[in-house]
């Protein structure tokens, strides 16, 4: 099956999808230049009572001047614009994508299409319940599932990076289901 | 600090010879069956201290929080001794036997330039007879580490299991800055707490830290990149090595007993799976094939079976399987829709994990002769169990209120303890191997 690069239909996405299962995924969903050496970011050197050196991780690599000013611009942040929703959300135990976000990603993926430099990371997330490692596992099946709409409609799988956080980075911090309901997200982050 | 644990290491030496020459056999015998206990009272008295010094650390405090947490002492309260004896010569047993004491611990301290030598005496107030001396010296800041030794001469003597109240965890904190903006922490503490010790720190998570089967080395989760990757981190230099940074997640490492692999999962071809790391060349060799998600990997202590979390049933639940990769995965759990995260007690006849019914999670252990499953906590979101390097308690992270907190527990679910900490979310706890 091959799609030219305009809009597929979404009945037709929704079809394509509902067959889809995970072992049919084999894509590359970083590109291998992300597997480098590491960069361990030691800025300061502190060190523990017992004299070993406490690492201070991350440091900012990257200016993010450009891709604030693109979110800042009315194309990226006015709320009229579907492009300024960029949090899909999803039901308990479930990485399907939901029909009410399939214009919102559809919008992404437009815009990707047409601007083959841009890329974007699709970050996955869960909520708090079961076991961290796991959750990593089932927030990187929600991110899949976007990634593999946007390919579908037509979006260069080397402009899209998936990373999962499984519950590690939640958004709304009580412990109901209004809060879980909100955490269960896949975010689309413009770099 | 190591350097001072490592006195204190010789002075036991020396002194158990001395101690121990002549009682070989314990004094209890603790058998756990179906959660049939009872607690031992015990009277642990105030240590007279030198010349009446205020010292931080109450050694005689932290010997009954010890002991009491441990779920085989009922200790006095202060407030009932009749008498605080510090010398072996000042014990009336009557004393202590109104007060229905099985045993009696009491000390006092001495002051040598910076050194305290701190002297233990152990009674059994029914035979009205010492059943250990003890003396340690240690500088001021060891003290702690000090009553805990002593803890766990006490607890051996009088169970005849090792204590773990000189052990150490390693845990991972959160505190919340800005709005949804976290710092992550990957700290080392005695395992009671206290003697924090950070070890990496981070704007980004950090998971699943697991010690190498020395206690030298913590394998972690870090997102510090952006990506996960698995560091391998020595805790004498804080040297770190990037062992996995694979497309995808790099996630749950879980060490060899011979500490030269890590069983780790990624999803570099797809889904997740497990792999077998070798730590010399960084070689790979994936050991789960299926569709479906399998993460969470923890070795057998022979090293021959992989126990690992898997959702090929649709629903998570552990399985095992060879960890050479000869041989199919069997299912293990069958109690509760939910069972994850499982691992072994250090004699391998015990899973601990976490049992989710309906929503709600808690602590539970399967014994693998039997495949019966128990529960030891009351959830609503208790996750990341790890057993004692002795087997007979587990710590893992609970929900308290809108706080996530430490606790153990004993095996057989009845005693309780929450872990004190400072600020901030605290999870993700492993307790080392015995030292």
């Amino acid at each position: 099956m091959k799609f030219n690069k305009t809009a597929v239909p979404l009945f037709l996405i929704a079809a394509l999808l509902s067959g889809c299962t995970a072992d049919e995924e084999k894509n590359d969903f970083l590109d291998d230049t992300s597997a480098k050496t590491v960069d361990t970011g030691v800025a300061t050197d502190t060190y523990n009572e017992e004299g070993a050196k406490v690492s201070e991780l991350n440091v900012d690599r990257t200016t993010l001047s450009g891709v604030e000013a693109l979110m800042n611009s009315p194309e990226f942040s006015d709320s009229a614009s579907l492009l300024s929703k960029r949090t899909i959300y999803f039901e308990y135990d479930s990485s399907q994508v939901l029909s009410e976000f399939f214009p919102v990603i559809e919008a992404h993926a437009q815009y990707l299409m047409n601007h083959p430099n841009q890329r974007i990371v699709l970050e996955g997330h869960s909520d708090e319940r079961g076991t961290r490692e796991y959750n990593i596992a089932l927030a990187e099946q929600r991110a899949k599932s976007v990634f593999k709409m946007l390919q579908l409609i037509g979006v260069m799988s080397n402009q899209v990076d998936i990373v999962s956080y499984g519950e590690e980075k939640p958004v709304a911090m009580a412990h109901n289901d209004k809060s879980y309901a909100l955490n269960r997200r896949v975010q689309l982050v413009y770099k | 600090m190591i350097k001072l644990t490592r006195k204190i290491s010789l002075f036991l030496l020396c002194l158990n010879l001395a101690a121990y020459s002549h009682l070989l056999r314990a004094e209890l015998t603790i058998e756990i069956t179906e959660g049939v206990q009872t607690a031992h009272k015990i009277a642990v008295v105030p240590f007279a201290t030198p010349q009446g010094e205020k010292l931080n650390a109450d050694i005689a405090q932290i010997i009954a929080d010890d002991l009491a947490g441990s779920g085989y002492f009922k200790v006095l309260e202060r407030g009932s001794m009749l008498t605080q004896p510090t010398q072996p010569a000042q014990v009336k047993f009557r004393n202590w036997a109104a007060t229905g004491q099985d045993y009696l611990v009491i000390g006092f301290m001495t002051k040598d330039n910076n050194l305290y030598h701190v002297q233990m005496s152990l009674f059994d107030v029914y035979k009205k007879e010492q059943l250990n001396g003890l003396r340690l010296t240690v500088e001021a800041s060891s003290l702690r580490m000090a009553a805990h030794r002593l803890s766990d001469v006490i607890y051996q003597k009088l169970t005849g299991v090792d204590g773990v109240f000189t052990s150490r965890i390693a845990y991972v904190t959160s505190v919340a800055e800005a709005e949804s903006k976290h710092r992550y922490h990957l700290n080392i503490a005695d395992y009671d707490g206290a003697n924090k010790v950070p070890m990496a720190r981070s704007k980004e998570p950090i998971m699943s830290p697991a010690w190498s089967p020395k206690g030298d080395k913590i394998a972690y989760v870090s997102f510090e990149n952006k990506v996960s990757e698995i560091i391998v981190q020595t805790l004498s230099t804080g040297e770190r090595k990037s062992v996995a940074r694979y497309k995808g997640i790099n996630g749950s490492p879980a060490w060899s007993p011979d500490g030269k692999k890590l069983a780790i999962t990624l999803s570099k071809d797809g889904n997740s799976d497990i792999y077998i790391l070798t730590l010399t060349d960084l070689s790979l060799r994936k050991l789960t094939k299926s569709w479906a998600i399998d993460t969470e990997a923890a070795w057998s202590p022979d090293g021959k079976q992989i126990l690992f979390t898997s959702d090929r049933g649709r629903l998570p639940q552990l399985y095992i399987m060879p960890s050479d990769g000869q041989g199919g995965a069997k299912r293990l759990t069958f109690d509760g829709s939910y069972n994850a995260r499982g691992s072994f007690s250090a004699d391998g006849k015990t899973v601990v994990m976490v049992q989710g019914v309906q929503g709600n999670y808690r602590i539970a252990v399967l014994d693998l002769a039997t495949g019966g499953s128990h529960v030891l906590t009351n959830g609503p979101q208790d996750e990341s169990p790890s057993f004692a390097p002795n087997g007979q308690t587990v710590i893992y992270a609970r929900r308290k209120l809108n706080k996530e907190i430490l606790s153990t527990v004993t095996l057989d679910g009845v005693t309780k303890q929450d872990i004190r900490h400072t600020s901030g979310m605290v999870r993700e706890p492993a307790w080392s191997p015995r030292k």
